[in-house]
């Protein structure tokens, strides 16, 4: 009972900012806004027992990328933005596309529930009784050894990417 | 326990808030911004069905997705500070230089 209320309190506060997210006129407001919903979803985390995802969450997410984000809207001046239009041109046409993504998904989501339902557990998995973060780092370093190693890749590639891309160009 | 689907509805919300987002702003860092609320619907899958089978795969899965909305971030963000320098904007409608 309790665990519901909590989750209806995380979802609606999650699904709310987000729209503020997309509707603000001033981009810092909606970076506080951002900081929000990802605030509740490491909550939502928390409640489904993925305490190492709930700490990366917060540490990587609310600490990292919105520090990032913040950095360079302040950066780049506002001024010009803030007074124009929020929403381009086409907007009505966006709309349009939107609404039917939401009704495929409403559509899937009907025929998901009424038609088969999801399936259990395969019987074969046993509980997890080890603890979250053990459990995460095994499955990283055993099972997914390599997807890691591509990922620190990538990582290095974006970061000399970014650096390439925001430097000046000297001759 | 929360059933699943409750999970799957909110992503399914969520999602569709990030895609308006980035269909109909301007400003292109309130668009990456959406990138984000789309990539953290996704999540919420992942970890939502890696609980309803006990797996921690799933999991691991979402770890990857940050790993690339990080990476991304880092990317668009810098994309966006020589953008600016060059055009003196961060209006997606005024960003047209591959059209003709």
């Amino acid at each position: 009972m309790i665990e519901q209320v909590g989750f209806f309190i995380l979802a609606a506060l999650a699904l709310v900012s987000a729209i503020l997210v997309i509707t603000r006129r001033n981009a810092v407001h909606s970076a506080i806004w951002l900081m929000v919903t990802l605030a509740s979803v490491s909550g939502l985390y928390l409640m489904m027992h993925a305490e190492f995802l709930f700490a990366v969450q917060v540490i990587l997410y609310v600490g990292g990328i919105m520090v990032l984000f913040l950095f360079v809207i302040m950066l780049v001046n506002l001024d010009v933005a803030v007074q124009q239009s929020r929403f381009e041109r086409h907007w009505a046409l966006a709309i349009a596309a939107s609404v039917l993504v939401a009704a495929e998904f409403g559509f899937a989501l009907y025929q998901g529930y009424h038609g088969h339902g999801l399936a259990l557990a395969p019987s074969g998995s046993a509980p997890l009784t080890e603890g979250n973060t053990q459990a995460v780092g095994t499955a990283l370093y055993q099972t997914y050894m390599l997807p890691v190693e591509i990922a620190s890749i990538l990582l290095l590639v974006a970061m000399v990417g970014a650096v390439i891309m925001a430097k000046k160009n000297v001759e | 326990m929360i059933p699943p689907e409750y999970y799957v509805y909110l992503a399914a919300g969520l999602f569709t808030v990030g895609v308006i987002g980035v269909l109909t702003r301007r400003n292109v860092i309130v668009i990456l911004m959406s990138v984000e609320l789309i990539l953290n619907a996704v999540n919420i899958n992942l970890v939502a069905f890696s609980q309803w089978f006990q797996s921690v795969n799933g999991q691991v899965f979402a770890i990857f997705v940050i790993t690339d909305a990080a990476a991304e971030a880092a990317i668009g963000l810098g994309l966006m500070i020589a953008l600016f320098r060059n055009k003196e904007t961060v209006n997606a409608d005024e960003i047209d230089l591959l059209k003709w």
